[in-house]
C-alpha cells in the first residue's frame, strides 16, 4: 500500500474516532424541539406541531430531541464535507453529492411551480369548489374562471413536442412564452436600467451648501459621477472611431471601468467568503457543537 | 403558415399588448392575466424539463454508460423530493382549518419537503457556492498581473476594498485624525469612494448598455426579425 494512502486512512480513522467521541459526549448535531398543540374550536380536532428550541432549553418540560432533524444536521454536514472534498480532486463523495443536488433542485423547482402556479392559480381558478374542499379552504371564489382553459390548452400544446409527430405545434405556446418574457423585460429594463439610471446621473455640477458657501466635496463628487459615466458610455459607443478626443475620453472610460471591475471582484470574493464562513460556522457550531461544555 | 407565421403573429400581438398595458389603464388587467398564464405555462415547461432529465438518465442507466450509478442517484433524489413535495408528506394542516388535511403549506416546518430543502438542498447549494471562494482566490492569484495601467487599477482597487473590509484593515490608517485634510486617505473613506462613486458610475454605464441591448433584442423578437426561437424548417 502506498504511504500516502496509509496516512489518509490514519487521518480518516482519527477523524472518525473524534466525531464518534464528540457525538456521544457533546451530542453533536442534536436538535431539540418543543411541542405546540393546536385545537380547532369547531370540530374539536387537535394537532401537534414541533418547533426548534435552543440547546440550553433541552431540560425544559416537553422538550425532546428530534431524531429526524438531528439526522438532517449530520447529513448536511456530510454533504458539506463531500462538496468540499472536490478541492482535493474529483471523487466519488463529491459526485454522489452533486447527483443528489441536481435531482433535488430540479424537483424542488417543480414542486414550487406545482403548488404556487398550477394548484394555487390554475386549479384554484378553474375548479374553486374542489380547491376549497381540499387545499385552499379559505378561498372565497365561487365561479370557475373558464379563461384558464387557454393556458391549459397551451400547456398541452407545449408537451406535444414529446410526441413522434406534430411537434411543431409547441411553437405556438413557445411564441407566447417568449413574447411575454420579451414584453415584460423590455419595459422593466427600459424603466429601471435606462430611464432611472440616466435620471440619477443628472446631477448639479456646482453645489452650494445650506449656508450659501461653495460645497467642494459634493461638487467634485457629482462632477466625477456625471463625467465618469459619460466617459464609460463613450467607451461602449462604437458608432464613431475611438481616435483623437473620443479615443482619449474612452481611454478614461476604460480606466474607470477597470476600477468598477476591481470593486466588483472584491465584493464577489467577499460574498463567497461569507458563504464559506457560514458553512464553517455550521460545521463547527451546529454540527460539532464546539464551544459547548460537558 | 401554421409552423412559422402564426407563432410570429402570436409573439407580436402578445408582446405589443404587454407593452401597451404599461401605458393604458383599461388593459392593465390583461397584463396580470397574461402573467398568470405565463406562470402556469412555466409549470408545463418544468414537466418538459423533468421528462428530459428522466429520459437522459434512464438511457444512461439502461445502456450501462460510465457513471450510470450517479444517474440512478439523480433520479432517486428527484423522485423522492417530488413525491414528498407534491404529496405534502408530513405537512400539518393549516392552524385555521384543521379539518382540511391538505390545507397546510407544502413547505411547512417539520414536513418531508421542508426537511429535504433544509438539510439537503440548502447545504449543498451553499457549499457549492462557498467552494468558489477557493477557486476565485486561486484564479486571481494566477491571473492578476500588474503589467499595465488597466490591470494595475483593477488589482489595486480589489486589494483596497478587500483590505478595508477586514477587521484589521481600518487599523492601518487609524493614526490619521478624522478632522484633518488627510482624512480622505483613511482606508474606510477610500473604500467608500471606490464603492459608492467609481463603482456606481461604471455600473451605471454598463446597466444603460444592457438596457439598450435588452430593448433591441426584445423588439427584434416581437417584430419577427429574430426567429431563432422557432428553430429550423
Amino acid at each position: 500500500m502506498k504511504q500516502s494512502n496509509v496516512v489518509w486512512i490514519v487521518v480518516m480513522l482519527l477523524a472518525g474516532a473524534y466525531l464518534s467521541w464528540r457525538a456521544v459526549s457533546y451530542q453533536a448535531g442534536a436538535v431539540y424541539v418543543a411541542p405546540k398543540i393546536v385545537v380547532d374550536a369547531d370540530s374539536g380536532k387537535s394537532f401537534t406541531t414541533w418547533s426548534k428550541v435552543p440547546k440550553v432549553e433541552s431540560n425544559n418540560l416537553g422538550v425532546e430531541i428530534s431524531w429526524p432533524r438531528t439526522l438532517g444536521i449530520w447529513l448536511s454536514a456530510l454533504f458539506t464535507l463531500a462538496i468540499f472534498s472536490f478541492l482535493f480532486g474529483d471523487n466519488v463523495f463529491y459526485k454522489v453529492a452533486e447527483s443528489i443536488f441536481v435531482g433535488s433542485s430540479a424537483a424542488y423547482a417543480m414542486v414550487v411551480g406545482f403548488w404556487s402556479a398550477f394548484m394555487g392559480i390554475f386549479v384554484a381558478q378553474l375548479a374553486p369548489q374542489f380547491a376549497q374542499k381540499t387545499f385552499m379552504p379559505g378561498d372565497d371564489r365561487t365561479e370557475p374562471e373558464w379563461l384558464m382553459l387557454i393556458p391549459l390548452a397551451m400547456g398541452i400544446m407545449f408537451l406535444w413536442r414529446l410526441m413522434p409527430t406534430g411537434g411543431w405545434i409547441s411553437r405556438w405556446p413557445l411564441a407566447f412564452f417568449i413574447a411575454v418574457f420579451a414584453g415584460l423585460r423590455l419595459v422593466s429594463h427600459f424603466e429601471a436600467d435606462f430611464v432611472v439610471q440616466i435620471k440619477s446621473t443628472i446631477l448639479p455640477l456646482i453645489v452650494f451648501a445650506e449656508d450659501g458657501s461653495f460645497d467642494l466635496r459634493t461638487s467634485l463628487w457629482n462632477s466625477i459621477m456625471v463625467l465618469g459615466t459619460l466617459c464609460c458610455l463613450t467607451y461602449f459607443f462604437f458608432s464613431v472611431e475611438h481616435t483623437g478626443v473620443v479615443g482619449k475620453i474612452s481611454r478614461v472610460g476604460i480606466y474607470l471601468l477597470m476600477i468598477t471591475f476591481g470593486v466588483g471582484f472584491a465584493l464577489t470574493v467577499m460574498s463567497r467568503y461569507s458563504l464559506l464562513i457560514g458553512r464553517m460556522n455550521f460545521l463547527l457550531k451546529d454540527w460539532l457543537n464546539l464551544g459547548a461544555s460537558l | 403558415m401554421l409552423k412559422r407565421t402564426i407563432p410570429l403573429i402570436i409573439a407580436s400581438i402578445v408582446g405589443i399588448v404587454l407593452i401597451l398595458a404599461k401605458f393604458s389603464h383599461p388593459i392593465q388587467s390583461w397584463e396580470t392575466e397574461v402573467v398568470m398564464w405565463f406562470d402556469i405555462l412555466a409549470v408545463f415547461a418544468f414537466v418538459l424539463g423533468a421528462g428530459n432529465l428522466n429520459l437522459n438518465n434512464l438511457k444512461k442507466i439502461s445502456e450501462r454508460k460510465a457513471g450510470w450509478g450517479y444517474a440512478a442517484i439523480t433520479l432517486l433524489a428527484f423522485w423522492i423530493t417530488l413525491i414528498c413535495g407534491i404529496g405534502k408528506l408530513g405537512v400539518p394542516p393549516n392552524e385555521k382549518y384543521l379539518a382540511y388535511a391538505w390545507s397546510g403549506s407544502y413547505e411547512a416546518e417539520g414536513s418531508a419537503f421542508w426537511w429535504i430543502f433544509n438539510y439537503v438542498y440548502v447545504p449543498l447549494a451553499a457549499t457549492m457556492f462557498a467552494t468558489l471562494a477557493f477557486y476565485i482566490s486561486s484564479a486571481a492569484f494566477r491571473a492578476f498581473r500588474a503589467n499595465n495601467v488597466e490591470a494595475s487599477l483593477l488589482l489595486l482597487t480589489a486589494l483596497l476594498v478587500l483590505v478595508a473590509q477586514t477587521s484589521s484593515g481600518p487599523m492601518l490608517t487609524d493614526q490619521i485624525p478624522e478632522e484633518s485634510a488627510w482624512a480622505i486617505f483613511k482606508i474606510d473613506t477610500i473604500r467608500g469612494t471606490l464603492v459608492n462613486l467609481f463603482n456606481t458610475l461604471g455600473t451605471r454605464a454598463i446597466m444603460i448598455g444592457i438596457a439598450l441591448g435588452v430593448v433591441s433584442t426584445s423588439l427584434k423578437v416581437l417584430m419577427g426579425v429574430d426567429q431563432s426561437y422557432l428553430g429550423g424548417d
